[in-house]
């Protein structure tokens, strides 16, 4: 056991244990043992990224050159009707911009063992998380002028799909809409404000409004469609909302994802988000048929999230975090960084690449990046500032 | 919309007046058509959206021939066709009797047209002449098309555009801009039907020439070619390119004008004395004289600029400069041909024809007609190119790797039906869908004493040794594209800078800098290569003295040997730095703005 515990630090201990296993099936000693360790730790050493290699400016790369070859398709479905996914170059810029809102949100539901077999069960939870509003369950909306009510011809069968009953859905209207007497109907429901002196306009506002009253579901899924994966089924969305729907009791909270960085940031935490960056660029990536080294996209990933909150590579995102005011402009809107640096007074320490290479001076990368560096006494600085001077007067 | 429940008809976009039943209606109309009644030109059709008829009779429609559908049997029969070919009847007469009619876009929207005959149902109305008619007219020109993929035939007729030729019989007195002739055009062995309908038969643009489908040394990878040096020596798609030169005798205000003469030698900006060698006593070249770069070809002298530099004391040769036309660089030939005329505005204008002879070099474009276009990548010496056991030498070598993703199977039958058509002197049907099989062909080169699918046995011409491989070999018709190295090869060291930005200008015409972009700097930078990088970029480079007190330019006045800072004066330390003047150039533009860039100097040790 001894023999390992000195390469520890310096050997990944994934690398370790493989050894440990190996070396028992061979029935290696010490010192053999210690041979190979030696020359995993030259290996692994070897396998080491260099100092000054240029890793970001390859990433992008990596990424920029099969970006070329990607479609700029933007609607296409994904395989199954009815939800479909942004994908291509669309999606890998709304990834790597890390856009707030974007195009096409969905979640990949994932059920509890228990749960997720039978295709009628499926079909019921999905149902059940499929927001429902009026407009949806009803078949007419009417204002009734005589009596200045709103009549609501409720669609009988869709009721039973969703397994509710009349007296919920006022109450549910109640709920969101104050003011309003609700009552049951042979039809359906009648709805009165309360006020008496209403207005033909406000009856209008007040149909459209109750058109779109939530009554069941998980709101902002609009479209839910089950899918077998495998012998288990999983539950594809149209629109997202992580927080609701792990706290559905069917619902396997830990293999359950959505699309939408910023909402798993905030439900999960910036590690989920970390990983919904890395799968949604893989995924993007390979649905092309294109072929990018994971490497880069953790790199991408780790600097999106670095700082604990997910940051795209914006002018408002990484780009401006750039120290440099000179990087900073030649990226995006120069006027505006140059005006704002020279408002405060800003000191460009030349210390990265882009300056650099405007400046025409070395890149403090690869050839670039050692210096030589002569140890002088202050003596030696004296005589040299004096042959300096000798210098420039010749 | 009309309320009444009938058809308004218009006659050529006026209204006429109203009908009950536009069927009947427009049924009558197209057998008056048909019996003779009414011109042919007239077109009748019904718009069901807006119920109306109209009829068109004007002039400009594009209108296409149909034959006409009677009880489901098309009209035309065998027996016009034989007449037609015995000249026995005409074209014409067939329209006449309304067997073929001319439809315009309206009266199509109410047909239904089969592409063959026996397609036919009740509803048909009318039967295509040719299927080849879904296609374009250079795309129709494509041999084999059918078998093509339809990506590739719009390469193979974008290729056929490209391709040198004679374009025009009065050539030798044109003076049109950068064109090319080819000096023995040929007729395709293996063409289409359009071809003669094209009027391709009349003026070629190709070459038939045996290709083998083989690599060679791997100089024919990723589409290149491989040629024949033996067959270049025999004039093979060798071409000639034209290009004038045009000077004009300008006026200019106060009754100055230039003049094309021999410069004298006391004008401005006089070149060498022996730079106008080649121009006679009236200031322009000889015919047949043999130019290279820079020579000049057309002498003139032009008033000065301003008219402020005509002081009084230069004589009057010396006011004058130099405006003679030169041969651009790079460029050689020999002259052709000289034209002394007028202008419009009556001025004397002196035109000169250049001529060079192009026989075809490493990296010159050709291509089939099937949208397989290469540069050339060899050219080797007849002695060393394989040969087929019965000695023949192919012109081209065609890398296999391009036909099974490309999917052009026409490529490889044209081949084939070259090979019938050379052996058995004969020219190839191969219209789309009518033309000869490929099974027919297959039993002809047979019956012709080759194997039936065009391989051969080969032997290699280096080292006399058999390949193991049957190649596929055969005639083909290929085309020498309008895009020579010759026009475009460029390279540069030093050479002409921009004013503002001292960076090099850009063009070849103008011998500019090959521009080092912001990819491939990110390439240096990737690879670490950063010292190599900043020598890339040193173009621009400048030495810039800087103030260490306030950090602005300062100056460095050579003659006085004094450095001094316009702000802080002659007691500071002023250092030289090394710059890119683009970006001295940036400093200068942000103080121009009102803001204070400064440079803080450390020492670096």
């Amino acid at each position: 056991m001894t023999v390992y515990e000195e390469y520890k630090g310096r050997l990944p201990g994934r690398i370790i244990n493989d050894m440990k296993s190996e070396a028992e099936k061979r029935n290696l000693n010490d010192n053999q043992i210690k041979k190979v360790m030696e020359y995993l730790v030259t290996q692994y050493d070897a396998a080491k990224i260099d100092p000054g290699e240029a890793i970001g400016i390859i990433t992008a790369e990596s990424f920029g050159e099969p970006g070329t070859q990607m479609t700029l398709n933007v609607f296409h479905f994904a395989g199954v009707a009815e939800v479909s996914v942004t994908q291509g170059l669309p999606r890998l810029i709304e990834i790597l911009d890390a856009r707030k809102k974007i195009k096409t949100p969905s979640m990949e539901i994932h059920l509890k063992k228990e749960h997720g077999k039978e295709t009628n069960e499926v079909r019921k939870i999905a149902a059940q998380i499929k927001e429902t509003v009026l407009r949806e369950i009803s078949e007419e909306f009417n204002i009734n002028l005589s009596k200045m009510q709103l009549e609501v011809t409720i669609n009988k069968a869709k009721m039973r799909e969703i397994k509710a009953k009349p007296e919920e859905i006022i109450e549910k209207l109640k709920e969101s809409h104050k003011n309003i007497i609700a009552k049951e109907t042979p039809e359906g429901l009648s709805i009165k404000p309360e006020a008496t002196e209403n207005e033909l306009m406000e009856m209008y506002k007040l149909k459209e409004k109750l058109k779109e009253t939530y009554i069941r579901g998980v709101k902002g899924v609009t479209h839910v469609l089950p899918v077998k994966n495998g012998n288990e089924f999983i539950i594809i969305t149209a629109g997202s909302n992580l927080a609701d729907v792990i706290n559905i009791p069917e619902v396997d909270s830990a293999k359950t994802t959505t699309n939408d960085i910023h909402e798993t940031a905030k439900v999960l935490g910036i590690e989920a988000a970390r990983q919904i960056i890395i799968n949604e660029a893989e995924k993007v990536i390979e649905d092309q048929g294109l072929d990018v080294d994971i490497r880069h996209i953790l790199c991408i990933a780790d600097t999106m999230s670095r700082t604990g909150l997910v940051k795209g590579i914006t002018r408002s995102g990484i780009t401006g975090e750039k120290k440099s005011v000179l990087a900073k402009a030649s990226f995006e809107t120069p006027l505006t960084h140059l005006v704002n640096a020279s408002l405060i007074g800003e000191v460009d320490q030349l210390n990265s690449v882009i300056e650099n290479v405007m400046l025409n001076q070395p890149v403090p990368l690869g050839t670039g990046l050692p210096d030589l560096v002569a140890k002088m006494g202050p003596k030696d600085i004296k005589t040299q500032k004096k042959e300096d001077k000798k210098e420039d007067k010749e | 919309m009309n309320s009444n429940n009938k058809t308004d008809v218009y006659l050529r976009d006026v209204f006429i007046g109203q009908i009950e039943s536009p069927k009947d209606f427009i049924k009558k109309v197209k057998e008056e058509r048909r019996e003779g009644r009414l011109p042919d030109s007239v077109n009748v059709g019904y718009n069901k959206d807006l119920n109306e008829v109209v009829i068109e009779t004007s002039k400009g429609r594009a209108r296409r021939p149909l034959i006409v559908i009677e009880k489901e049997k098309a009209k035309l029969t065998e027996d016009h066709v034989k007449k037609l070919l015995n000249n026995e009847t005409k074209w014409k007469e067939l329209v006449t009797e309304g067997i073929i009619e001319y439809i315009d876009a309206a009266e199509e929207e109410n047909s239904l047209v089969a592409l063959s005959e026996d397609e036919i149902t009740p509803e048909h109305t009318h039967l295509e002449i040719s299927p080849i008619v879904i296609m374009g007219l250079t795309t129709s020109l494509v041999p084999f098309s059918n078998f093509g993929q339809s990506a590739r035939l719009n390469r193979g007729s974008k290729a056929q555009k490209q391709s040198l030729g004679i374009y025009a019989a009065n050539y030798l007195i044109r003076m049109d801009t950068d064109s090319n002739v080819l000096h023995y055009p040929s007729n395709p062995i293996v063409k289409t039907c359009n071809a003669q309908l094209a009027g391709q038969e009349n003026h070629p643009a190709g070459q038939n020439i045996v290709v083998a489908l083989m690599s060679y040394e791997g100089y024919n990878m990723q589409d290149a070619l491989i040629l024949n040096k033996g067959s270049l020596a025999r004039g093979l798609a060798r071409s000639t390119y034209f290009k004038p030169y045009t000077v004009e005798e300008l006026r200019y205000s106060g009754g100055l004008t230039d003049q094309i003469c021999v410069p004298d030698k006391e004008v401005k900006g006089y070149k060498a004395e022996e730079d106008y060698k080649l121009l006679e006593d009236d200031g322009i070249t000889y015919p047949e004289a043999t130019i290279t770069e820079e020579d000049v070809i057309i002498g003139r002298t032009s008033p000065p600029r301003f008219l402020g530099e005509m002081d009084e004391f230069s004589i009057a040769a010396n006011k004058l400069r130099d405006s003679s036309v030169t041969i651009k660089p790079g460029e050689i030939g020999k002259v052709d041909m000289i034209a002394v005329t007028e202008n419009e505005e009556g001025n004397k204008l002196v035109q000169i024809r250049v001529r060079h002879q192009r026989i075809p070099e490493i990296g010159d474009k050709f291509a089939s007609r099937h949208g397989q276009k290469g540069v050339v990548g060899l050219i080797v010496p007849q002695q060393d190119m394989p040969f087929t056991v019965s000695g023949i030498t192919p012109d081209v070598m065609f890398s296999p790797h391009s036909i099974p993703s490309r999917m052009t199977v026409s490529h490889l039958i044209e081949a084939l039906a070259g090979k019938v058509g050379a052996l058995d002197g004969k020219s190839i049907d191969a219209t789309a869908f009518t033309g000869q099989t490929e099974a027919d062909l297959r039993v002809q080169l047979q019956e012709l004493g080759f194997r039936e699918d065009g391989s051969e046995r080969m032997v290699n011409g280096i080292t006399g040794e058999e390949f193991e491989a049957k190649i596929f070999i055969g005639n083909m018709y290929y085309l020498r594209l309008k895009h020579m190295v010759g026009n475009k090869l460029h390279a540069r060291a030093a050479g002409r800078i921009q004013l503002l930005t001292r960076q090099p200008i850009e063009g070849r015409a103008k011998g500019g800098g090959l521009r080092l972009g912001e990819m491939e700097k990110d390439c240096f930078v990737a690879h670490g290569a950063s010292l190599l990088l900043k020598e890339r970029f040193d173009s621009d480079r400048t030495v810039v003295p800087i103030c260490s007190a306030c950090g602005l330019i300062g100056v460095n006045d050579v003659f006085r040997k004094k450095k001094f800072c316009h702000r802080c004066g002659g007691n500071v330390e002023i250092n030289s730095i090394e710059l890119s003047y683009a970006f001295k150039l940036l400093m200068d533009e942000i103080r121009a703005m009102g803001v204070l860039p400064n440079i803080k100097l450390k020492n670096k040790y």
